[in-house]
């Protein structure tokens, strides 16, 4: 115990000492060294980054957080998954200096006070972690299928109830479609990924869907209920004629739907789920360190994939401790950088952001005071 | 009026123990009064605060369909649960010889031991894809009566299957309590009915089961509290609607109002929260009613019990 203690008032002196030196003489080249060499030998940051929000990113902060405590041994970061509503809400009563959120800052909570920042100054925000969601069936015999959005809400909505239907056999010729109900599986917990893929149904098929985007299933709808991930997956699985909607790397080997863009289909991946998040345009009336973006569920660009959930990095634009607002330039760097997608991609399954996201990112970053 | 009783002398160590007991005597009251204050007061702001788009009928027409699947799964287990448990009760106390007895009763604790998470994936993984086929086969041929009637699952994660897991998550505590029972009916009763003539089930049908029948009724609500409150089981393997439905193997069940809390509550936020303790708050008023009615049945019936 003692010798921690030793260990870290000895770090958190030398890190005084070195921040002082650095601050009057070579602010310039410190920053210019550290964007040269990324490795180990930067700056000994000291301190502890707390966050909350979105138990939809859970796995990939903590790819983040075990990534970037290696690289800086001196940072502890915790992220407390408690959801995205509580984390921006903490966020907005000061306990925590960085949120995860699936959905963007509302107007009324911009309006807000702020207390982690300083007086009068409002957060930004930048998509993060993109998340395509799989539609996933169990059809024996059948790994793809083209679906445009009115089917797949007929589906859902369950006003198609066989698989053999006319609108699921006029996209797929050439496919042998048995006659056999459909069991349609959604969520029985309230979840973002609900959420997401029922504005999709909403946006692209308004006259079937008509409840547009929701967390907790109408059971006007009928369909089959199970809780979390997991669940959908294992119902889906365990029985036939199934379909459900699953975030994408948990599904596995099961069918997937490849839904009508324009003219085409297209069948989830990473880069087209990044690509729907390029095409889609910003939220309007918001500052220029504002990038919520309204996805657009019914765009036509080629190869984009708009079954996605996306979920921001929020955080203070001028931080009331300067301490924090080293730690968070830091610490979003990491996030947003190549290095620090592919970590979470590689450990969670999501769709890392494009370059251009990472370029607009990064300038508000580098604007952190 | 001269003889004073001489008074009972009082150690120290006396008081200090009767004291302790004291204490651990009303931290139950304490507890239980606690638990309901937390409940009582945590569920006013559901009623008191903006209006929940959850709920937006009211509260009640929001929760009865919660009552509704709560009863109805915990009477679907104790259905299939009490002949079952009083079988095993029979088999272990009067049939088997000695030394199986003794396992199966081993083996029949260590079901008790089995954490409910893990009963609700074997429910989902093994005993609904197991049970599917079945499903579809009464489904067809005994459809017209009511509650196997409507679209069968796919996938078997049903009301039934829901019984079926409770059943087995009670049936331990139920076979041990009804087993005991059966042991302590009166070696001449029994006896004496084999010495009349009677077969081995007619002793068992005239000495044993009325001696243990307010065993049996109170097994039969213990399990039913157990049933009533399970959670985890029910939010894993029920596939839930707000809809009040008798079917029992359809994919549109009503939900137990403990599963649905668990389902709902990681993501609810301002007064939803409030309205998820509102309806605990009723879970706990139909728990402790089930267990006025067993005490009193139990007591109405004191000429049975084990004292004569």
């Amino acid at each position: 115990m003692n010798n921690i203690l030793k260990l870290g008032a000895l770090a958190a002196a030398s890190t005084l000492v070195l921040a002082g030196c650095a601050a009057n003489e070579a602010a310039v080249e410190e920053t210019t060294s550290a964007t040269t060499d990324t490795t180990e030998t930067v700056v000994e940051l000291t301190g502890t980054l707390n966050g909350s929000g979105a138990s939809s990113m859970a796995a990939g902060q903590e790819a983040w957080i075990a990534a970037f405590q290696t690289a800086n041994p001196g940072v502890t970061v915790n992220y407390d998954p408690t959801g995205s509503g509580t984390g921006r809400k903490q966020f907005m009563e000061g306990a925590t200096s960085f949120t995860g959120s699936d959905s963007y800052w509302k107007e009324e909570e911009l309006g807000g006070e702020f207390p982690s920042c300083a007086a009068g100054t409002l957060p930004w925000e930048f998509p993060i972690w993109i998340s395509p969601i799989a539609v996933i069936f169990n059809l024996d015999g059948v790994s793809s299928l083209n679906m445009d959005g009115a089917t797949v809400a007929g589906i859902f909505a369950g006003e198609i109830t066989k698989w053999n239907d006319a609108a699921i056999a006029a996209a797929n010729p050439g496919v042998s479609l048995p006659d056999l109900t459909i069991t349609a599986v959604h969520r029985s917990d309230e979840s973002g990924t609900s959420k997401n893929f029922t504005d999709y149904l909403g946006a692209v098929a308004p006259d079937v869907w008509t409840v547009g985007a929701i967390e907790a299933w109408p059971a006007e709808y009928g369909g089959e209920g199970a809780q979390g991930t997991s669940g959908v997956v294992s119902a889906v699985s365990g029985g036939n004629g199934t379909i459900g909607y699953a975030d994408a790397s948990r599904a596995g080997d099961l069918g997937t739907v490849a839904v009508k863009v324009g003219s085409d289909y297209v069948a989830y991946s990473a880069e087209a789920a990044a690509a729907v998040v390029d095409a889609s345009p910003l939220v309007e009336g918001r500052e220029s360190y504002d990038l919520a973006t309204k996805i657009d569920r019914n765009t036509t660009a080629s190869g984009a994939y708009p079954i996605v959930l996306v979920s921001y990095l929020m955080g203070c634009n001028d931080y009331a401790d300067d301490a924090q607002a080293e730690l968070v330039r830091a610490w979003a760097s990491f996030l947003v950088s190549e290095e620090g997608q592919q970590a979470a991609a590689a450990s969670a399954g999501n769709a890392p952001i494009s370059a251009g996201l990472r370029a607009k990112a990064q300038a508000i970053i580098d604007a952190i005071k | 009026m001269t003889d004073v009783k001489p008074k009972a002398v009082r150690r120290l160590g006396d008081i200090v123990f009767a004291n302790l007991t004291f204490l651990a005597g009303i931290s139950i009251l304490l507890t239980l009064a606690t638990v309901a204050a937390f409940l009582f007061a945590q569920s006013v702001p559901a009623f008191t605060g903006e209006p929940i788009e959850a709920a937006e009928n009211g509260f009640w027409a929001y929760v009865f369909p919660f009552i509704f699947g709560t009863v109805y799964a915990s009477v679907i287990a104790l259905a299939i649960a009490t002949p079952l448990a009083i079988g095993i009760a029979l088999y272990i106390s009067h049939f088997a010889n000695r030394r199986f007895s003794q396992i199966l009763g081993y083996a029949v604790d260590l079901l008790a031991a089995i954490p409910s998470v893990v009963y609700g994936l074997w429910g989902i993984l093994v005993l609904a894809p197991f049970l599917t086929p079945s499903y579809r086969w009464l489904n067809e041929n005994l459809g017209w009566v009511p509650v196997f009637g409507g679209q069968v699952s796919a996938t078997g994660r049903t009301m039934l299957t829901v019984g079926i897991v409770l059943a087995i998550m009670v049936l331990p505590i139920m076979a041990a309590l009804i087993r005991e029972v059966f042991l302590q009916t009166p070696r001449l009763h029994e006896e004496a009915a084999l010495a009349l003539g009677a077969t081995r089930w007619e002793m068992i049908k005239m000495a044993v089961l009325p001696f243990g029948r307010p065993g049996i009724i109170s097994a039969a609500m213990l399990g039913l509290g157990r049933a009533l409150g399970e959670t985890m089981a029910v939010a894993m393997v029920l596939s839930p609607a707000a809809v009040i439905s008798f079917d029992m193997l359809t994919s549109t069940n009503s939900n137990t109002i403990a599963a649905n809390i668990a389902l709902q509550f990681p993501e609810a936020g301002g007064n939803y929260t409030n309205l998820l303790i509102a309806t605990g708050l009723v879970l706990f008023g139909i728990t402790m009613v089930v267990n006025m009615i067993a005490r009193w049945v139990i007591s109405r019936r004191a000429e049975f019990s084990g004292a004569n």
